[in-house]
């Protein structure tokens, strides 16, 4: 007998890892968005997704779900294939790529996170409206579920996308700039949530914009600039020499000061 | 007017009876699979799918003549549309896959050059000695005359099917059409399912071409839609009431045309059907324009009131019209302008919630509450009373400046 668990990965990438992808290459057109990236996120932790506009941080996210085609490179969920693996991914889109008068509610959108367990046939069941309003209460909605999504701040949309993922019940969360455009409260509801998250060994992947708040919110960090910068534990790895090599001068001296960061 | 009746109940004969049944099924399924086509932003694409069955129309009637048929059969005449409005679907697509060019101007070349063709074969078909080519012209603008049972069956069972169709993938169908990214994330073959979206569209053309025509199946799978979207804001709904729309336009349009053989069904379908846009359009409830109207006038009424308020409080003198009717509609002021004691009490009130609101944008840390400051929402909606109370203790040391 052999052990096959001996026998060396043919893919290199971890398994174990929520998403993981090696020499992921993008292209608009023949610019490049993304160059031979590699990336293996940690489980059961916050991951940031770090760099400047235009660097491919939502492209990392879309390519990585294979909703833009990649070049080239391989990707990972859980050690399988993105496509067999869909079911533990919840992903939560930019807020613009959403049209805002659709004749929807936020509880309606909340049961689209159900869609899975829907199929085509079946009624929504008590115990399924139930759970989407438990969601929407979980990130501070529940008094607004009937109301039509247009109808709401920038910050509640978002939270109502959120609660959208947690009906999935989905063990790897991808966030496309969750804090992007949303007031302190909703800021604050979304970061406790993803904690929670975290404390059920659930693994989060966002695209943060606000370095600031970098070393309080996240554990890992990829830095992107079309390629990989740097990855590795935020206190490790979010230091001032990774931060300008990713910036390049459009961050000042006194910027990367302010971010009161421990020297490498 | 009697004749119009029987038909609308039924009674006006088994076959009128038929094609009667027949619109209304029709109509639900113009209505429902509209519904997405206008969630999804492409209801164009329909006109261009509707204008391409007619050079098809053309060709089966010449294939099925040269065959030694009867050139005016149904069935071969909606397989020939259905196969050319496919191939307009799939040159709108491919257009827009493969080139730089936008949707519209995709579906406005398709339109024409199909429809161009189709003229020109409807043309070479008059000429043709064999075949009794009157009544291929009635396929542009619809007609329930001289519709044989069979013809009826075809339409009431197709639009049946239809809508069997739209209920089963009505999930999928809301997901694209709401949020294409997060549906394809989830493992949903987007373009397939638009590719089916269309393909029901296509359905109910083909399905449609004998009653209503080509030129204004379009109007029957537009117009129920966005009827139904002034009365709900919920998707499921907009879908199932724009069916009723679409059932109710079809089965008054063919009653109609019943009992009025010259006259073409299509337009008729069209204008019941625009009859009730238009009510909606005037007389729904916040979204018609009646309900905006009156809500922007309220809305004005209260701005008026508050910025006379604010001057009362300053005493200044109001000078603006609307300000003083309002104000002395509620008793506010006596129509000399002078404030009554309610007036007064107002005045004040309003000033020391401009007050509470300031203090609550330096001390209150949830920025969410402060931004729900608009000069209208009355600050105990916002905050709660042990809130304001502490807000008035801050007040009342900065009120004294």
């Amino acid at each position: 007998m052999v052990d096959l668990s001996l026998v060396a990965q043919p893919r290199g990438l971890d398994p174990a890892s929520p998403l993981a992808v090696r020499g992921l290459t993008v292209t608009y057109g023949e610019k490049p968005a993304l160059y031979s990236l590699d990336a293996t996120f940690p489980v059961g932790a916050m991951s940031a997704i770090v760099g400047p506009n235009g660097a491919g941080k939502s492209t990392f996210l879309k390519a990585a779900l294979g909703l833009i085609p990649r070049v080239s490179g391989e990707v990972t969920v859980f050690g399988r294939d993105v496509n067999r693996a869909r079911d533990r991914i919840a992903y939560v889109p930019q807020r613009a790529s959403v049209d805002w008068d659709f004749p929807t509610t936020a509880i309606d959108v909340v049961l689209m996170g159900l869609y899975g367990q829907l199929g085509l046939w079946r009624r929504i069941s008590g115990a399924q409206r139930a759970l989407a309003r438990a969601c929407l209460d979980r990130v501070g909605m529940a008094d607004f579920a009937d109301r039509q999504i247009g109808q709401l701040s920038g910050g509640q949309q978002q939270r109502v996308f959120l609660a959208r993922a947690l009906a999935q019940n989905a063990d790897l969360l991808l966030l496309d700039e969750p804090f992007a455009g949303v007031d302190a409260a909703t800021e604050s509801a979304i970061i406790d949530v993803l904690k929670s998250l975290k404390a059920e060994g659930r693994s989060v992947i966002a695209v943060h914009h606000d370095l600031s708040t970098v070393t309080a919110y996240f554990d890992h960090i990829l830095l992107v600039n079309l390629r990989r910068i740097a990855e590795g534990p935020v206190a490790r790895t979010f230091t001032a020499a990774s931060l300008s090599e990713t910036y390049g001068g459009r961050l000042g001296a006194l910027q990367i000061e302010g971010l009161d960061l421990k020297e490498a | 007017m009697q004749d119009f009746l029987d038909a609308l109940v039924l009674q006006a004969g088994y076959n009128a009876a038929l094609v009667t049944l027949g619109a209304a099924l029709l109509g639900f399924a113009a209505g429902a699979g509209g519904s997405f086509l206008f969630l999804r932003k492409r209801a164009l694409v329909s006109d261009a799918v509707a204008h391409a069955t007619l050079p098809g129309v053309g060709l089966a009637f010449i294939a099925m003549v040269a065959l030694g048929g009867d050139g005016r059969s149904l069935p071969g005449l909606m397989a020939g549309s259905a196969l050319t409005a496919w191939l307009g679907l799939l040159g709108v697509e491919a257009i827009v896959r493969r080139t730089r060019l936008a949707e519209d101007a995709a579906i406005g070349a398709i339109l024409s050059v199909f429809f161009g063709m189709g003229v020109v074969l409807l043309t070479v078909i008059q000429n043709m000695s064999q075949g009794r080519q009157a009544g291929l012209e009635s396929f542009l603008l619809g007609s329930t005359a001289g519709m044989l049972y069979q013809d009826a069956m075809l339409i009431a069972g197709g639009g049946a099917m239809v809508v069997a169709a739209i209920w089963l993938l009505r999930r999928p169908m809301t997901l694209v059409a709401f949020d294409p990214g997060y549906a394809a994330a989830r493992g949903v073959n987007v373009g397939r399912v638009d590719l089916a979206m269309m393909g029901l569209v296509l359905a109910v053309t083909v399905i449609g071409l004998k009653l209503v025509g080509l030129i204004l199946i379009v109007a029957l799978l537009i117009i129920p839609p966005v009827t139904a979207r002034f009365w709900s804001d919920r998707a499921d709904n907009v879908v199932w009431s724009a069916g009723v729309l679409g059932a109710v336009s079809g089965w008054g349009g063919a009653a109609l045309s019943a009992s009025a053989p010259s006259m073409p069904t299509g337009p008729i379908i069209v204008l019941i059907a625009a009859a009730l846009f238009t009510f909606s359009l005037l007389f729904a409830p916040v979204r018609g324009v009646l309900a905006s109207v009156l809500a922007r006038r309220a809305f004005q009424a209260r701005v008026h009131r508050r910025q006379g308020l604010l001057a009362l409080s300053r005493s200044e003198p109001i000078h603006d019209g609307l300000t003083l009717k309002v104000l002395t509609r509620e008793g506010l002021i006596r129509p000399d302008g002078v404030a009554t004691d309610k007036g007064r009490a107002a005045a004040a009130k309003i000033a020391r919630d401009e007050h509470r609101w300031s203090v609550a944008r330096r001390l209150h840390h949830d920025t969410a509450l402060t931004g729900r400051y608009d000069g209208l929402t009355p600050i105990e909606e916002v905050f709660t009373a042990d809130e304001i109370a502490l807000f008035d203790t801050r007040v009342d040391r900065i009120g004294a400046v």
